[in-house]
């Protein structure tokens, strides 16, 4: 286990450093400069900056430069948010996103597991065809539609109980999360219902679970501790890959339903070409999303160990 | 042991009963099979139907539908479809201060009908007011007075008229009337409900090409306006035309960047897997930094670095962009088969009889993973979509007035309370596809690969 561990760190480590030499070299391919926006830039002016910000370096020099201030934690000060460190506006909105995203996250493992063996459980039947049917348009319908019609539904059914049954839009108490934690948390939920169905479909075929009827053991207890518990496992599998699809896909319910998150903080970034803030949350995004990759690949080798053996 | 006496007659060859060899049911290739067992599905058979159906509405829509999707209909803006298109000619509009009378009719009231070219407006002056503010609401002003868009104040007792003429379009307004004392005190309050028709005068309704000579009306007569079968959106161009030139530029990146990554990813993955040793090492390694890169982070992070010039519609970019993020998925499943495929007894055989490296590859290899590739393919048209369209609301996508899928989403969600129909359409439109999508994956891999089969 330390070895598949120590392995996997340092995977983790080379692809954290992937990343950042990635956006470094693709930042650095964006037509225009930082400095192009402020017309009243003479050329000593210009020099002067390009010196302060040590733009006029090779760009070797920059990338070790870079590279460095990553390994110290430093990202920089944001070019468009006058004295606001980018390190700064990371701790402010995460915690916002993070909150959002470990909510939806609960929401599509639980909900996928709960919908998956509840389908499979009545195969062929109505339950079934009506989740089935809703997977499929949950597969289907893209976040932003999905968040715009629960907005939608929310303003409606304020108005038809004359009071605020659920914040539209905003973000603070805990009924702020729940209609976007929801929303976001659908996609996926949809697709782990359909991997959990198939995966218990598969199951109920097994020798073990045949072994287990044949010595007796009531159906409750074949069905919780021997089917539900191994189908479980390739669901635990996605749901690595799951996070970095709930955490991007958080920009869009982040913008739709006004959260203060790093999410629409990046967006907005982008729109302003604020450099720092961009490669400072690329490089942020991308290591979370490789260490909680990594640390469901280790749950997951704690669970089942032939993984470990690979 | 009995000696057993052989004769010549026991070397005689039975007769062989030949029709048993015979085959009775024709010979079906691998995709002849494929095709029946996928006709037999319902629900992939009615998607590669909607999938035709989208391909017509892509490529031969136009051709029928022949409405420019950058043109303005000022005179229909934010207007749904099925919405009434009649307009009455009318004289010129000439230049109105107050009417001569007072209308009949107490408080706040009509001077004239009110038409999309003017709502003029009376009331009976308020003694000892110094102003008046006008205000107009499309929304009912209620009693928490939600007075909308203030249109002018007006100074002096006897200035109790008002001609509005500001973008006015044929629906509802409520006109508010606040009348002041000169401290500022508030001396009254009125409110009126206005429902504006639509008018338009024999030179516009010429100009607009709807009718062909100025002589053919009269006026009071009728006139339809153009034609907007999924109505207009909030700058008038018509839906149907964005619709079709946006399903161009979704489906054109849909199915052209899988089939780009794919057919990279199949020599890439191939290359890997029938060289095998380091060199299929050092492949995979490399595709699996690639496959590590948050893909949404980095679609941004490549249209940016990619750049949109001015005039550029930014869809290359983002199919380059598409194309760099997702080969490694197919390369990996392509090495994966070749692997399997490199063991087999026709591949031995095949090289025995004397097959170079590159024909077995072509030759075998190929065709035998094609089952996998295909349904792959339609299962990354579908993310592809996806992908374009929420690009494309972030407003990272295609550049306007492009269209696309996405970008009209993206327009629609900003007016969703009070036109609705401008976000449902291209919603629905990326729905279907991707539904339909879906759907033709799951029944080609039931229908090509065994192997794959979901349990159904």
């Amino acid at each position: 286990m330390w070895q598949y561990t120590l392995k996997r760190l340092i995977q983790g480590v080379i692809t954290v450093w992937f990343i950042a030499t990635a956006t470094f070299f693709a930042m650095h391919n964006v037509p225009g400069d930082p400095l192009i926006n402020d017309r009243s830039v003479t050329e000593d002016i210009r020099a002067n900056l390009e010196e302060k910000y040590g733009l006029n370096k090779p760009i070797v020099d920059q990338y070790f430069i870079y590279m460095g201030n990553i390994l110290r934690g430093d990202f920089g000060i944001s070019f468009t948010q006058e004295n606001r460190l980018v390190n700064d506006i990371i701790r402010e909105h995460f915690p916002v996103s993070a909150i959002l995203g470990i909510l939806a996250v609960v929401f599509a493992g639980l909900g996928g597991v709960l919908w998956g063996a509840l389908t499979a459980l009545y195969r062929n039947r109505l339950p079934d065809v009506v989740i089935m049917f809703l997977v499929i348009l949950g597969i289907s319908v893209p976040s932003f539609v999905v968040a715009a019609l629960a907005q939608l539904a929310l303003v409606n059914v304020n108005d038809v109980l004359g009071f605020s049954l659920l914040p539209v839009a905003g973000w603070g108490t805990i009924w702020h999360m729940l209609v976007p934690s929801m929303v976001l948390g659908l996609g996926t939920m949809a697709y782990l219902t359909r991997l959990m169905r198939s995966s218990m479909l598969e199951i109920v075929n097994s020798d073990f679970i045949r072994t287990a009827k044949a010595k007796g053991l009531p159906p409750t207890k074949i069905f919780t501790s021997h089917q539900l518990r191994n189908a479980i496992l390739p669901v635990i599998t996605v749901l690595g890959p799951s996070i970095a699809a709930i955490t991007t896909g958080g920009f869009v319910v982040e913008l739709v339903f006004a959260i203060p998150g790093l999410g629409r903080y990046f967006v907005q970034a982008v729109q302003q070409l604020d450099y720092t803030v961009i490669m400072g949350t690329t490089v942020f995004y991308g290591a979370f999303l490789v260490f909680m990759v990594i640390v469901v690949d280790l749950l997951y080798g704690w669970i089942d160990p032939r993984v470990r053996l690979e | 042991m009995a000696e057993v006496q052989l004769s010549q007659a026991d070397f005689e060859p039975l007769h062989a009963d030949h029709e048993i060899q015979s085959i009775s049911r024709p010979s079906l290739s691998y995709w002849q099979d494929a095709w029946i067992r996928l006709k037999s599905n319902t629900r992939a058979l009615i998607s590669l139907y909607i999938v035709v159906g989208l391909l017509a509405f892509t490529l031969v829509g136009p051709l029928l539908w022949t409405v420019d999707p950058a043109a303005q209909d000022v005179d229909q803006i934010s207007l749904p479809p099925g919405a009434d298109r009649s307009a009455t000619i009318v004289a010129p509009y000439e230049p109105w201060s107050g009417s001569s009378v007072m209308p009949i009719g107490a408080g706040l009231r009509l001077a004239d009908e009110a038409t999309s070219e003017a709502v003029r407006l009376h009331w009976d002056p308020v003694p000892g007011a110094a102003s008046y503010s006008v205000y107009r609401s499309l929304f009912n002003v209620g009693s928490d007075r939600a007075l909308g868009l203030p249109l002018v104040d007006l100074f002096g007792e006897d200035t109790s008229y008002f001609e509005d003429r500001l973008d006015l379009t044929p629906r509802t307004y409520h006109y508010s009337v606040i009348a002041f004392a000169a401290d500022g005190s508030e001396l009254g309050f009125e409110t009126l409900e206005v429902d504006v028709s639509r008018v338009i005068t024999a030179e516009q309704a010429l100009e607009r090409g709807l009718i062909r000579t100025i002589d053919e009306v009269q006026i009071g007569d009728e006139v339809l306006m153009a034609l907007h079968p999924f109505g207009t959106d909030y700058l008038g161009r018509d839906m149907l035309a964005r619709l079709m030139h946006g399903a161009q530029v979704s489906l054109f990146i849909g199915i052209a960047a899988p089939l780009l990554f794919v057919l990279f990813g199949v020599v890439y993955g191939s290359t890997a897997g029938f060289i095998g040793g380091r060199v299929d090492q050092a492949f995979m390694r490399f595709a699996d930094f690639v496959v590590a890169l948050p893909f949404l982070l980095f679609m941004i992070l490549f249209k940016i670095a990619f750049g949109i010039g001015p005039g550029e519609s930014g869809i290359l970019p983002m199919l380059v962009a598409l194309v760099l993020l997702s080969w490694p998925a197919t390369s990996r499943l392509v090495r994966g088969q070749i692997l399997q495929i490199r063991e087999e007894g026709y591949i031995n055989a095949s090289r025995l009889l004397g097959a170079k490296n590159g024909y077995l590859v072509v030759r075998h290899m190929i065709p035998n993973t094609m089952g996998v590739i295909l349904v792959t393919l339609t299962f990354a048209v579908p993310s592809a979509i996806f992908t374009e369209a929420f690009l494309s609301f972030i407003g990272m996508g295609v550049a306007p007035p492009t269209p696309s899928w996405g970008s009209m989403c993206n327009e629609g969600i900003k007016t969703m309370l009070t036109t609705p129909h401008e976000l449902i359409f291209p919603a629905l439109f990326i729905s279907i596809t991707v539904l339909a999508f879906n759907l033709l994956g799951d029944g080609l891999r039931d229908a090509l690969d065994a192997r794959m089969r979901s349990t159904e």
